[in-house]
C-alpha cells in the first residue's frame, strides 16, 4: 500500500500546522486585553468576538454552502431575544444559570428556528433560497415591531448581568471578565465549525454547493445537506446573539432587521468567502472600521459600501484571497519583484483616494454645515468650502490618479504573471 | 434469480411527442449490457428514466425485483445504484481526492455525520486513494476538479461513479469526445473497475460496445428492435438497417 504514504503523511503535517494556529489564535485572545487596556478598547474587542462568530456561522450558508441568504440576522436576534429574557428570568438569583450558560440559550432558539424556516427554505439554493430568506427577515423585522411583549419594541428588552448565578466568583461586573466570557466563546465555536467543516456533513455541504445534482447522485439529499448547514448556521449565529445580549444588557429590534443581515453580508465577503478564516478577517476590519473611522468621519458607513463594491469588482477572493494569493510568491521568494509595480500603482490610487474622500467630505459639509460655516477641516487642512481651489485640487487628484493608475496597471499585471508563473514553476519541481 | 434491474413498458412523453414508446428490458446480475442506437434514438432519456433524473409517464422500472419508479436520485443510490453522466458532472472546487471521497461517503455509512473528521476515516481515506489509483489520477489527487483536463474529469466521473461500491453502474457515453487512444484506456478502466458488478451503459462508439459489452440491446426511434450478445446483433438484418448500415458506408 505504498499509494497510502502521501495521504497520511499530508495529514499529519497538517495536524501539527493545524493545531498550532488554533494555539497562536489562543494565545492572541488571552494576551490582547493586556495591550488594549482602556474600557473603550475592551468594547471594540468584545464587539469583534460576537461579529466573529456571527460572520463564520453566516459563511456556513454562503462560503461552504453555497447560500445566498439576506436575513442571516433572525437567528441572531432571536438568539439575543432569548438570551435576554432567560437573564432578566434568572436575575436575583432566581434559579440556578450562570451567566456563562446564556448565550447556549440562544444558540437553542437559533437551532429551533434554523430548522423552522430551514425546513422549507432549503430545497434549493439560488435565488428562490436568497428571495425567501430576505422574505423571513422582513417577516421577523415586522414581527418584533409588533410583538411588543416579547420584543420591547423600539426600547428592547433590558437585563442586568450582573445578578445571575456567579460563576466561580465572577459576577461580570468587571469588563475584563466579560471580555474573556465572550472570548471563550468565540474560540469554542470557531473551533467547532471548524470542525463542522471537515466532518462528511460539511464537506457534502461543499459538494452541493459545487454540483448539487452529482451530490444526489452519490446518496445525498441536497435539501438535508444543505438543512443541517442551516441549522447549524442558525445555531451559531444564535450563541452570537446571546453573547451581544450578555454583552450590551439590551437587544432591541436592530438586531433582527435587515441592516444587520446586510452587515454580516458584508463582513464575510470583505474578508472573502472562500477560506475559514476569511469571515474572521472580515468581521475584524469591518468593526475595526466601524469603531476607529467613524471617530473621524459622519459618513464612515459610506466609505464601508465603497470598500465592499471595490472587493466584489476587483477581489471577489476577498482580502483573504488577496493575501492567499501572494503567499506562493512571498514561498518563492519573489514578492519583492512586484514592490515597485505595486508601488507605482498605488501612489496613483492613494492619490485618487484622497481626492475622492475630500470630494465626499467637502459635499457631506455643504449638505450639514452651519448658515455661515465655511471652512471644514480636513487632512488636516483648513479648506474653505466656498472657494474652487480645495473642489479643483481634489477633483484633479481623483482623476488624475484614476488614469495614472489604470495606466500603470498592465505593468502589475505582467509583473505578477512573472512572478506567479516563477511560483508556479518552483512548486513544480 | 431476478434481474438486477428489468423495465417494464417504460414510456416517456416531452409534450405532444413519445420519445421512449414501450421498452421492456432485462438487465441480468452481472452482465455488461450496452444499449445503441443512432443519433436521437431516446438513449440519453432511457439512460436518465432508469437513473431517476426523469420520471416515466408510464411503466415502471424495478431494482433487484423492487420498484423504483418515482423515486429520488439519492433514494436509488442508496440502493445500490450509481450512474455517471455524459457531459463531465463533477464537484469542480473540490480536489480530485474529495470527489472520490464524495462518492464513497454515504456508501460506507458515514451519511450525515456532523461529528466526525473526515481526516480520521481511514477506511473512506484508503479506498479513495486507491480509486484514485485504479483511475491514474493518484499524482493528481490535490489538484481541484476542475482544472484537470477533459480526459482526467472524465476518469474521475468514473471514480466517482464506483467509490460507492454500488453493484449497478451506470454509464453515460464513457468515451464521449475522447481520442482513440484515450478510449482504450477508458475501456480497460471500465472493464476492470466493473468485474463482478452489473453494467449498463449507453454508447455510440461501436469498438467500445463490441469490445466490452456481454449483451448488446439496439434502441431506435424509442424502441428496442434486437436484444442479445454482440455477434447475434452484428449479423441481425434490422440493426445493419436501422444502425449499423449507417455507420459503415
Amino acid at each position: 500500500m505504498s499509494a497510502l504514504a502521501p495521504a497520511s503523511a499530508r495529514t499529519r503535517t497538517t495536524f501539527v500546522r493545524r493545531n498550532a494556529i488554533w494555539w497562536l489564535a489562543l494565545l492572541i485572545v488571552l494576551l490582547l486585553p493586556q495591550l488594549a487596556r482602556s474600557g473603550t478598547s475592551i468594547a471594540v474587542l468584545n464587539q469583534m468576538c460576537i461579529m466573529v462568530i456571527f460572520s463564520l456561522s453566516y459563511n456556513m450558508l454562503l462560503g461552504q454552502g453555497g447560500m445566498l441568504s439576506f436575513g442571516h440576522a433572525v437567528y441572531f436576534g432571536l438568539g439575543g431575544y432569548f438570551t435576554i429574557h432567560l437573564m432578566k428570568m434568572a436575575s436575583g438569583g432566581g434559579f440556578f444559570m450562570p451567566l456563562p450558560l446564556v448565550p447556549l440559550a440562544g444558540g437553542v432558539a437559533g437551532l429551533l428556528f434554523g430548522l423552522l424556516f430551514g425546513s422549507f427554505s432549503t430545497n434549493r439554493a439560488g435565488t428562490v433560497f436568497a428571495m425567501i430568506s430576505l422574505g423571513i427577515g422582513e417577516l421577523i423585522a415586522a414581527s418584533s415591531l409588533i410583538f411588543v411583549k416579547f420584543s420591547g419594541g423600539e426600547e428592547g428588552i433590558t437585563a442586568d448581568r450582573t445578578n445571575l448565578t456567579a460563576f466561580f466568583g465572577a459576577t461580570f461586573r468587571h469588563e475584563l471578565q466579560v471580555y474573556y466570557l465572550i472570548a471563550g466563546w468565540m474560540m469554542l465555536c470557531a473551533w467547532l465549525m471548524y470542525r463542522f467543516s471537515r466532518t462528511p456533513v460539511g464537506r457534502m455541504a461543499n459538494a452541493v454547493r459545487d454540483n448539487a445534482e452529482r451530490a444526489e447522485f452519490v446518496g445525498y439529499s441536497q435539501k438535508h445537506v444543505r438543512l443541517l448547514s442551516f441549522m447549524g448556521a442558525g445555531f451559531f449565529a444564535g450563541i452570537a446573539g446571546g453573547l451581544f445580549a450578555v454583552n450590551y444588557e439590551i437587544v432591541t429590534e436592530e438586531t433582527v432587521n435587515l441592516v444587520s443581515s446586510g452587515v454580516v453580508l458584508l463582513q464575510a465577503y470583505i474578508g472573502g468567502v472562500g477560506f475559514f478564516a476569511g469571515p474572521i478577517v472580515g468581521a475584524v476590519v469591518y468593526t475595526l472600521l466601524q469603531t476607529l473611522l467613524s471617530n473621524y468621519t459622519e459618513i464612515w458607513a459610506f466609505y464601508v459600501g465603497l470598500i465592499f463594491v471595490a472587493t466584489v469588482m476587483y477581489a471577489p477572493a476577498g482580502l483573504t484571497g488577496i493575501i492567499m494569493m501572494h503567499l506562493p510568491i512571498y514561498r518563492a521568494g519573489k514578492l519583492r519583484s512586484l514592490a515597485l509595480p505595486y508601488l507605482r500603482v498605488g501612489l496613483p490610487a492613494l492619490c485618487c483616494a484622497i481626492g475622492v474622500i475630500g470630494l465626499l467630505e467637502l459635499l457631506h459639509f455643504l449638505s450639514v454645515r452651519a448658515v455661515g460655516q465655511s471652512i471644514k477641516r480636513l487632512f488636516w487642512v483648513r479648506l474653505d468650502v466656498d472657494q474652487p481651489l480645495a473642489w479643483l485640487v481634489f477633483a484633479a487628484l481623483a482623476l488624475g490618479g484614476f488614469v495614472a493608475a489604470r495606466r500603470m496597471a498592465p505593468q502589475l499585471v505582467s509583473a505578477w504573471d512573472a512572478a506567479s508563473r516563477h511560483a508556479f514553476a518552483g512548486r513544480e519541481r | 434469480m431476478t434481474a438486477a434491474i428489468e423495465l417494464v413498458d417504460l414510456r416517456k412523453r416531452f409534450g405532444a411527442t413519445e420519445v421512449i414508446r414501450g421498452v421492456s428490458l432485462q438487465f441480468s446480475q452481472g452482465e455488461r449490457h450496452a444499449v445503441i442506437g443512432p443519433n436521437g434514438a431516446g438513449k440519453s432519456t432511457l439512460y436518465n428514466l432508469i437513473t431517476a433524473k426523469y420520471r416515466p409517464s408510464a411503466g415502471s422500472i424495478r431494482l433487484r425485483g423492487r420498484d423504483i419508479t418515482g423515486r429520488k436520485p439519492y433514494e436509488i443510490n442508496r440502493m445500490g445504484l450509481a450512474r455517471s453522466f455524459q457531459m463531465t458532472n463533477i464537484f469542480p472546487r473540490l480536489s480530485a481526492f474529495e470527489n472520490v471521497r464524495c462518492g464513497a461517503l454515504w456508501a460506507m455509512n458515514y451519511r450525515y455525520s456532523f461529528w466526525r473528521d473526515v481526516d480520521k476515516l481511514d477506511d473512506v481515506n484508503e479506498r479513495s486513494l486507491r480509486i484514485l489509483g485504479d483511475i491514474g489520477l493518484l499524482s493528481r489527487s490535490e489538484v481541484p476538479a476542475g482544472v484537470l483536463s477533459y480526459a482526467e474529469q472524465r476518469a474521475l466521473e468514473i471514480g466517482i461513479t464506483i467509490a460507492g461500491g454500488a453493484d449497478v453502474v451506470l454509464l453515460d457515453e464513457p468515451t464521449a469526445g475522447m481520442n482513440r487512444s484515450e478510449t482504450e484506456q477508458t475501456v480497460e478502466l471500465v472493464r476492470r473497475m466493473t468485474q463482478g458488478r452489473t453494467l449498463i451503459m449507453v454508447e455510440h462508439d461501436m469498438s467500445v460496445v463490441f469490445g466490452l459489452a456481454d449483451r448488446i440491446s439496439v434502441l431506435v426511434y424509442g424502441e428496442i428492435i434486437a436484444s442479445g450478445p454482440p455477434d447475434a446483433i452484428r449479423g441481425n438484418a434490422a440493426v445493419r438497417e436501422a444502425y449499423l448500415g449507417e455507420e459503415v458506408d
